[in-house]
């Protein structure tokens, strides 16, 4: 209670990370507005992993926090463990604890796709999309074809993601050795590497072709506001999503409705 | 210091405001500098339906004609200014019930063709916002604006109100009013300071309800459905879950608690999003005391802090017409006559402000 008026309240590790069997502390990697995620050696000492931390939020009455955290936190965990099982690449689940609302998942090792394409635009010139210009963007529509493909492996494991950006994606090391941070050895090969999906908290269990293609669209979306540049590119996530996932036809003529309806409708009243 | 300043330098604006269920007039004064917003009158008369009925537009629409006048008459000598030096009549142009708004922008035009007055069409909307930022001082805050038609959360980017999240089927108030609706509670002097009132004898139980939540979007049709069934249980004297009978003061808590930790989270994702610390409740349900103190643990939590107002300003009202509207009128924004038409939906993302930077 005392410590409840400082700010350093709010980064107070949980519990569970106060005992640390290994001899490097927790490090908070960020802070949302769902939670925390912090890297940490709690379980063995040559095996990092991230740990996501739902407070309790004091503001909300204690049953329904409790609620919420359980079943948000819960359902997570069961996305992921339906998508490891299925060979979706997602983190591997180790430990939960969902009344002290805790996870703790696999670290990838890697970097976002977010940063590591902006990385391999930012060495480039601007006109890399100007059909005249010569550069090679082979390795980037090669990243676009393995994010299709990886989506649709997500969408017949019977998953939709509910978040889909490329910040919500990594860029899995080719040749992890346990290293620490990753600057990516030599920058021709940025993007290189498998992509793997983090970050299921908004995620749902979902047959629909409508899921299925807001899913996409909210990506399409993200893509086109965070890599301008290479929005053109986006049409090979779906080549890629349409030869990996057999239903997929069904689902692109749905994402063609959704597109045109847009999000949002006029408010009455 | 004012008194040095020649009242003919002031600007002042009547503002005639009737979307729903309240017909407010109020005349506010900007100074020279426009640094400050001086409130010379605000009159407010509320339609009330009888307990278990909810105001159907045409009832509220012959309530406003009835009291147009009287209002206006009021408004006119609590502000104790001549009619000569108004600049402007602000009326709200949308959204709201098209009934009751078709009454007062007739009104308004009167008024406007009478004293020889142009006009100014304000989005509802638009004028909580701008009426909470001068009340409350809030400079570039998340905005929740709650009220029986509306939920929205919005933030100021590049001259216009960005609407972040919002409700995909009633608005919060609207559901409020209903479920008082269900326990036959008075709508005197609102449904939702009723059930207010009620929910602070409950906190016994918490009553389970449906949370719906989508990112930054809510609902709440699912809740109030499954809060009628709880009444209708609790109405054939069955108990709860725990065993024990419930009441209706338990029912209005859970609602409440429920309802509100939604709009609480979706406010602050929207705060962690665009990066501020800043919330400002608007709407008449931003009165409310609960919703106040739970915004303000999160805001603290954040290390920020809520900005919210009373009923004067909160509920509709009509200074927050010609406050917004004279903000309008100062850039050069008029309404000619032949376009002072009012419509039932008019999105707050539609105006373009050109009096911010």
């Amino acid at each position: 209670m005392a410590a409840a008026a400082t700010e350093s309240h709010q980064f107070a590790p949980p519990k569970v990370l106060t005992y640390n069997p290994a001899t490097t502390p927790p490090l908070l990697i960020s802070q949302g507005a769902e939670g925390r995620l912090y890297k940490t050696t709690h379980l063995s000492a040559d095996r990092p992993c991230a740990l996501k931390y739902r407070p309790p939020k004091l503001w909300r009455h204690p049953i329904l926090d409790a609620r919420l955290t359980k079943t948000r936190m819960g359902g997570e965990a069961k996305v992921l463990e339906r998508c490891y099982r299925a060979g979706v690449p997602v983190p591997a689940l180790y430990a939960m604890d969902l009344a002290a609302g805790w996870m703790m998942i696999e670290w990838i090792h890697g970097m976002p796709v977010r940063q590591a394409i902006n990385e391999w635009l930012g060495e480039r010139p601007e006109t890399i999309l100007d059909p005249a210009d010569q550069v090679d963007e082979t390795p980037l529509v090669e990243l676009m074809k393995r994010i299709g493909t990886v989506l649709g492996s997500l969408h017949r494991t019977g998953v939709v993601h509910g978040d889909l950006t490329t910040s919500n994606m990594m860029l899995k090391e080719k040749e992890s050795k346990g290293n620490d941070k990753s600057e990516a050895g030599s920058k021709k090969y940025a993007l290189e590497g498998d992509v793997v999906l983090i970050d299921f908290g908004l995620a749902t269990q979902s047959l629909a072709d409508e899921d299925r293609a807001v899913d996409l669209y909210v990506l399409e979306r993200a893509f086109a506001s965070t890599h301008p540049r290479a929005e053109k590119l986006f049409t090979h996530v779906l080549e890629a999503y349409r030869v990996a996932f057999k239903k997929a036809p069904s689902v692109l003529a749905k994402l063609e409705d959704v597109r045109m309806r847009g999000r949002k409708r006029s408010m009455v009243g | 210091m004012a008194a040095t300043t020649p009242p003919a330098k002031r600007r002042i604006a009547l503002g005639c405001e009737g979307s729903a269920n309240k017909l407010g007039i109020g005349i506010i004064a900007h100074d020279d500098d426009g640094s400050e917003a001086i409130v010379l009158s605000n009159v407010r008369h509320t339609f009330v339906s009888p307990p278990g009925t909810g105001f159907l537009p045409k009832d509220t629409a012959q309530h406003h004609r009835a009291f147009f006048v009287r209002v206006a008459k009021q408004a006119l000598a609590d502000a104790g200014v001549p009619i000569v030096d108004i600049n402007c009549i602000c009326y709200t142009k949308g959204p709201g019930m098209g009934g009751p708004l078709t009454s007062v922008a007739i009104a308004a035009r009167t008024l406007s063709l009478l004293w020889g007055k142009e006009l100014v069409g304000v989005n509802h909307c638009v004028g909580h916002i701008e009426m909470g930022r001068a009340i409350t001082g809030a400079t570039n805050p998340v905005v929740l604006y709650v009220s029986g038609g509306n939920t929205q959360v919005i933030a100021y980017a590049e001259q216009r109100y960005r609407i972040f999240g919002e409700t995909l089927d009633i608005a919060v108030g609207n559901c409020l009013d209903r479920f008082a609706r269900t326990l036959e509670i008075s709508n005197d002097p609102a449904p939702g300071y009723n059930i207010e009132q009620l929910a602070k004898k409950g906190g016994r139980v918490l009553l389970e309800l449906p949370y719906a939540v989508k990112g930054m979007d809510c609902s709440f049709s699912g809740i109030l459905a499954r809060a009628d069934d709880l009444a209708a249980a609790m109405k054939a004297g069955e108990l709860g879950s725990d065993g024990e009978p419930f009441t209706p003061a338990d029912l209005c808590f859970s609602l409440q608690e429920t309802i509100f930790a939604m709009l609480v989270e979706i406010t602050e994702r929207a705060m962690a999003h665009v990066g501020s610390s800043q919330v400002l409740i608007v709407g008449g349900v931003g009165c409310n005391e609960r919703l106040q103190e739970m915004m303000g643990g999160m805001a603290a939590e954040r290390g920020g802090s809520v900005y919210a107002t009373d009923e004067r300003f909160c509920i509709d009202n009509g200074i927050m017409i010609a406050h917004a509207g004279l903000l309008a009128y100062e850039t050069g924004f008029r309404t000619p006559l032949e376009e002072s038409t009012c419509t039932q939906r008019f999105r707050t993302d539609e105006v373009f402000v050109k009096w911010r930077k």
